[in-house]
């Protein structure tokens, strides 16, 4: 029991270690219908042993409990955040007073049209205004997240097949990843019943033409691309590369992951890609909410809609009403209960609503412009390989000679700069550069940081080099030391277990 | 331009260090040919007032809940949600992190979900669960994949009471995975063990699916049988629960089910039009290695203070790729943390409170309905926690929802909007929550009287 | 670097076995042991289990990745370490010995001339360390 945020061991306590029992927080609502509460009126069977184990807490105390923890948590509102591939720009707070509002927050998915207009208005917007971004014909915004988003384009291409030619369509069994790409590409590949198979990179980071002309044929289904792909470099075979997958009968998926750097610039269906999906939560500038909420809005081809999961919003002119439309016969099936994530989606609408066309295509300029100014900056002091052209949105560089002298990894580089008051950069991925560090600044940051985080880079490498156990047992300076990950995974404790064991009402909370 | 920074010389400093006269000199890499028309036909750009007054006009073409008496709930619900709840999940720590990769500085972050992660294994009665999924039927197919896996098989049989948005979500799932979807019929809305007894034993499914409360709101009497049965033919038991009924329903845990998945909706996130809400997943401990999506884990630093990380990161996709056991990545924490947020402020007294008011509320109201003329209760003696199912005859769906939002009412939902069969035409879903005040009740109650008068 | 047994046959996905009569010990090389780091779980076959020489039986796991141990030899499982379970670091500490992982009855034992002596796995291993 404390109350206060520093244990006698200097942990922070646990809301378990903070209650006392028979302490009352918020009480909710007292009903006064005359009609009694009684364990009896449940069959024996559905009854309850116990209440279940929850802290017993004030009210104070709980505020405290969070408070402090948020303290002990790093966000971009706090500062600098380039977690390459995340795109961790800053999220407006105009879009967060604006999904407050009780106009959305109090809607019931399943009320009748009428009472829920402007609420289908955003949700037809947001899909118009989307489809006009990647050049799309229909979307749809139901997925909660980008690998969601991916499980359904997989669907849809198995879908394609099987309408269009079902005869052959088993035989289409693989889909084709690139070596640098995101894990959750194979990992929905393998969800929707692909084998996966790798396209190689080439020597300028690319994806090798020639290799994936020898992988593609009457197995191939589709390939999953990102471009600019994971070391932020833009895939300048793009066009060869949507032929060679077409002529092959496969269909061409873009993992819209790295949208930031090109959106308002060039939309994915010029490239040739016939399915996108959206990160709202990357390139809309949605808050990323600790690992979550996003949304992962699904854009396809005329030939795709029909495939597509509903509701869809319609809209009707003559009686200037909006409503919903059922998905089609074809549908490969809903993907979550009601119809996506309402409050990510409005917080995307205000975004796009608020920059316009021209606003974006600048997020884009300004997004390239910061990560190409980190590069050229950083390149003194590490190694960025395929720096022969400029990258786009985010860039890779490898702390390989770091190690390879000192034995530290690119991860203790990375602990050097949460010292330093900066996240870290993506580390060990794109698995294709050895201890790699990605890089993604984002548009929303000045050149003062820019310039500030540079330094901190060129003094934890330079550091390396002179006192390498400093960073060896870094951070020093953040909420806790280095933590174990190995005695976490070897002697898990996923949980909070009474100790000792409970007995008696007061740890195992009143009898119902 | 809104949110960027950079003044006209600072952008001139950075190219110049760069070496470059304009921006589009590091877009040459994409070919001309595909840049895309200047203009996309997207709106004129807002400023932040002009863009709030839009949003505010569409929110009020909207009729929310503050302004409609909700007794409608099929899988969302009305909740009271303490104020604190949004004032510390909304903290722009919490909001605007990510993912905690770098431990060290995501504590608050990974604390808060191992804390969530305790407080979903007390609540089921189960030994473990994951850091969150993205809602209740994305939870729930995943945990059937899960069973397919364990055990080999590719049938899951599934309770005719099964919110039917769930059943298509397992089916969208389970369909590219060659899994069969076979369904339990439900009897009187309750899903009973006779059927099971034969049906388990014919179809050997890797498992049973029943929801309790079901979709009907009705509380599963016979799940511990059936779950004896799925486990004497090799197969497990997944329960979907309502997180708020725990406080008073039996829990998964000692209803023998092997995995219990739910919506975390009631537990602090608002309603929202859908989402974003939060699904929980719960298992017993020998799957721990086949849960899908981030758990925390506890461990100490340095100094051997106690401290967290993501534990287990070996079955996720950045790592096993496509041997993962799910390609779940970005979660939904911000409503798990919402939800531990919630349970803290309440705790076992105020849960229980929340529950037994639902209880009382809905048995107050289906009890006076039930005494109406024209109005039948279609299960009158299962035993139900906060929704039941009444029959209208002859009232169309239309009508109904017409009357009751002319008296400031969102009325209970027309069953057959969401299920085809022509049985449930004149049926409705009533929903009481703990919200819902007895005057509110009465009311509600003297509408449907004149309605079927 | 531990020395690695003489009397031990090596395979080139780093597996050691130790043969005694129609018995197969198996377990990973000090080598493969350091390259994988702090093995924190090992996904340990079942007694009775077949094993097909080249095919993988068996995971091992360090924080943040994921290898597959490959039966040097085909036969069918007659032992397993079950102290992996509760100790998997003991394959870092002792790979040779307290680190095994199986036993196997060997079906067909004219597979142990095709693995690798003690030293040309050394030999080996320094060549691919280059």
């Amino acid at each position: 029991m404390s109350s206060t945020n520093q244990g006698a061991d200097g942990a922070y306590p646990l809301l378990f270690e903070r209650s006392v029992p028979g302490r009352r927080g918020v009480l909710p609502p007292a009903t006064t219908v005359p009609v009694a509460w009684n364990p009896e009126r449940l069959p024996a069977s559905l009854r309850r042993a116990r209440a279940p184990l929850l802290p017993e807490l004030s009210e104070l105390d709980v505020v405290r409990h969070y408070s402090g923890l948020s303290q002990r948590n790093w966000g971009v509102d706090l500062g600098f955040y380039p977690l390459g591939s995340c795109t961790m720009k800053y999220n407006p707070k105009v879009n967060e007073a604006i999904a407050a509002l009780p106009g959305w927050q109090r809607l019931h998915p399943y009320q009748p049209e009428q009472t829920v207009q402007g609420a289908l208005q955003i949700l037809f917007e947001l899909e118009r205004d989307l489809c006009a971004l990647t050049g799309m014909a229909q979307a749809t915004l139901q997925p909660s997240a980008g690998a969601q988003a991916e499980l359904l384009g997989l669907l849809l291409i198995r879908a394609h097949h099987q309408h269009h030619d079902p005869a052959h369509a088993a035989r289409r069994r693989q889909i084709i990843v690139p070596d640098s790409a995101h894990g959750t590409n194979p990992a929905s590949a393998a969800a929707a019943g692909y084998e996966v198979v790798q396209v190689r990179s080439n020597d300028r980071g690319l994806v090798d033409v020639k290799h994936l002309k020898e992988l593609v044929g009457p197995q191939t289904a589709g390939l999953m691309l990102t471009n600019p792909n994971t070391l932020g470099l833009f895939e300048e075979d793009i066009e060869t590369i949507a032929e060679i997958i077409h002529a092959a009968g496969g269909l061409l998926y873009y993992d819209g992951a790295n949208l930031n750097a090109i959106v308002g610039i060039v939309r994915p269906a010029d490239m040739g890609f016939d399915i996108v999906h959206l990160n709202l939560h990357k390139t809309f500038s949605t808050p990323h909410g600790g690992g979550g909420p996003g949304a992962g809005v699904i854009a396809v081809t005329p030939p795709l809609a029909p495939f597509l999961p509903g509701p869809r919003v319609e809209y009707d002119a003559a009686k200037n009403q909006y409503h919903w439309r059922a998905a089609g016969p074809w549908t490969v099936g809903r993907l979550r209960e009601f119809y996506g994530n309402f409050g990510v989606l409005l917080r995307a609408w205000a975004y796009i609503r608020s920059l316009g066309a021209e606003g974006l295509r600048e997020v884009a300029r300004t997004a390239v412009l910061n990560a190409n100014y980190c590069r050229a900056k950083l390149q003194d002091c590490l190694e960025v390989p395929y720096a022969d052209r400029p990258c786009k949105h985010e860039f890779v560089a490898s702390a390989r000679e770091v190690h390879r002298r000192t034995g530290l990894h690119a991860q203790d580089l990375a602990k050097g700069l949460l010292d330093r008051g900066f996240h870290a950069p993506t580390v060990a991925f794109p698995l294709i550069v050895e201890e790699a560090l990605m890089c993604e600044p984002t548009e929303t940051e000045s050149l003062q940081t820019l310039d500030a985080f540079v330094d901190a880079l060129q003094q934890v490498v330079h550091l390396a080099y002179t006192q390498p156990d400093e960073l060896r047992t870094a951070p020093h300076r953040a909420p806790v030391g280095r933590l174990d990950e190995v005695l976490a995974n070897r002697h898990l404790k996923l949980r909070w277990l009474p100790d000792p064991p409970a007995t008696g009402p007061t740890a195992e909370g009143p009898t119902p | 331009m809104s949110y960027l920074p950079h003044t006209a010389s600072e952008r001139e400093r950075m190219l110049a260090a760069l070496g470059c006269r304009e921006i589009d000199e590091l877009f040459t890499d994409i070919p001309p040919r595909l840049r895309c028309p200047q203009d996309l036909g997207l709106p004129p750009p807002l400023r932040e007032n002009e863009l709030w007054q839009l949003a505010r006009s569409l929110a009020d073409r909207n009729q929310d809940l503050d302004h409609l008496c909700c007794f409608r709930g099929a899988g969302a619900y009305d909740r009271f949600i303490p104020a604190a709840v949004a004032a510390l999940a909304n903290r722009a720590e919490f909001l605007t992190a990510y993912t905690p990769y770098q431990a060290e500085v995501s504590q608050g972050e990974l604390q808060a979900m191992w804390e969530y992660q305790s407080l979903i294994c007390n609540l089921t009665g189960l030994d473990v669960a994951n850091s969150s999924m993205y809602d209740g039927a994305s939870a729930l197919a995943e945990a059937v994949l899960l069973a397919t896996g364990v055990t080999g098989r590719t049938t899951v049989l599934v309770s005719e009471a099964l919110h039917p948005e769930y059943r298509q979500v397992v089916e969208t799932y389970g369909a590219a995975r060659g899994v069969t979807v076979e369904t339990l019929p439900a009897e009187q809305g309750c899903t009973r063990s006779r059927e099971t007894a034969s049906l388990t034993e014919r179809k050997q499914p890797a498992a049973v699916v029943l929801q309790s409360p079901n979709f009907f709101g009705i509380l599963e009497e016979d799940t511990r049988a059936i779950g004896e049965f799925a486990h004497a033919h090799g197969g497990l038991l997944i329960l979907v629960v309502d997180p708020i009924s725990l406080a008073i329903v039996a829990s998964p845990g000692e209803l023998g089910a092997d995995l219990a998945v739910g919506s975390g909706q009631g537990l602090g996130s608002p309603l929202a039009f859908g989402g974003p809400y939060f699904g929980f997943l719960a298992a017993r401990q020998e799957f721990l290695r086949r849960l899908p999506g981030r758990i925390v884990g506890e461990t100490v630093d340095s100094q051997g203070r106690r401290g967290f990380v993501l534990a287990l990161q070996t079955r996720e996709q950045h790592i096993r790729r496509e041997k993962a056991t799910s390609n779940i990545c970005t979660n939904h924490a911000l409503g798990a943390l919402a939800a531990a947020v919630y349970l803290s402020l309440l705790g076992p007294a105020g849960l229980t409170e929340v529950a037994t008011a639902c209880w009382r509320n809905a048995h107050y109201l289906a009890e006076r309905l039930g005494r109406l003329r024209g109005v039948e209760l279609l299960f009158p003696s299962a035993p139900f926690f906060q929704e039941f199912v009444l029959r209208l005859p002859g009232r169309n769906p239309e009508e109904v929802d017409q009357a009751f939002l002319r008296q400031g009412f969102l009325g209970p939902l027309p069953l057959s909007r969401l299920l085809s069969d022509p049985k449930w035409q004149d049926t409705y879903l009533v929903c009481a929550t703990e919200s819902r005040t007895r005057e509110e009740i009465d009311r509600f109650i003297q509408v449907t009287q004149e309605m079927v008068a | 670097m531990a020395a690695y047994p003489q009397e031990y046959r090596y395979s080139k996905e780093h597996e050691w076995v130790k043969v005694s009569g129609n018995k197969a010990r198996i377990g990973i090389t000090d080598y493969a042991q350091q390259e994988l780091g702090d093995v924190v779980f090992v996904d340990l076959p079942s007694v009775g289990d077949t094993i097909t020489a080249g095919q993988p039986f068996a995971v091992v796991e360090s924080v943040k990745s994921v290898s597959d141990v490959y039966a040097p030899v085909s036969g069918e499982i007659v032992a397993v370490n079950d102290h992996l379970s509760d100790s998997p670091e003991l394959i870092n500490q002792s790979p040779h010995d307290e680190g095994w992982i199986c036993e196997v009855e060997m079906s067909n034992p004219a597979e142990v001339d095709e693995l690798m002596t003690a030293d040309e796995y050394q030999a080996s291993v320094k060549s691919e360390a280059e």
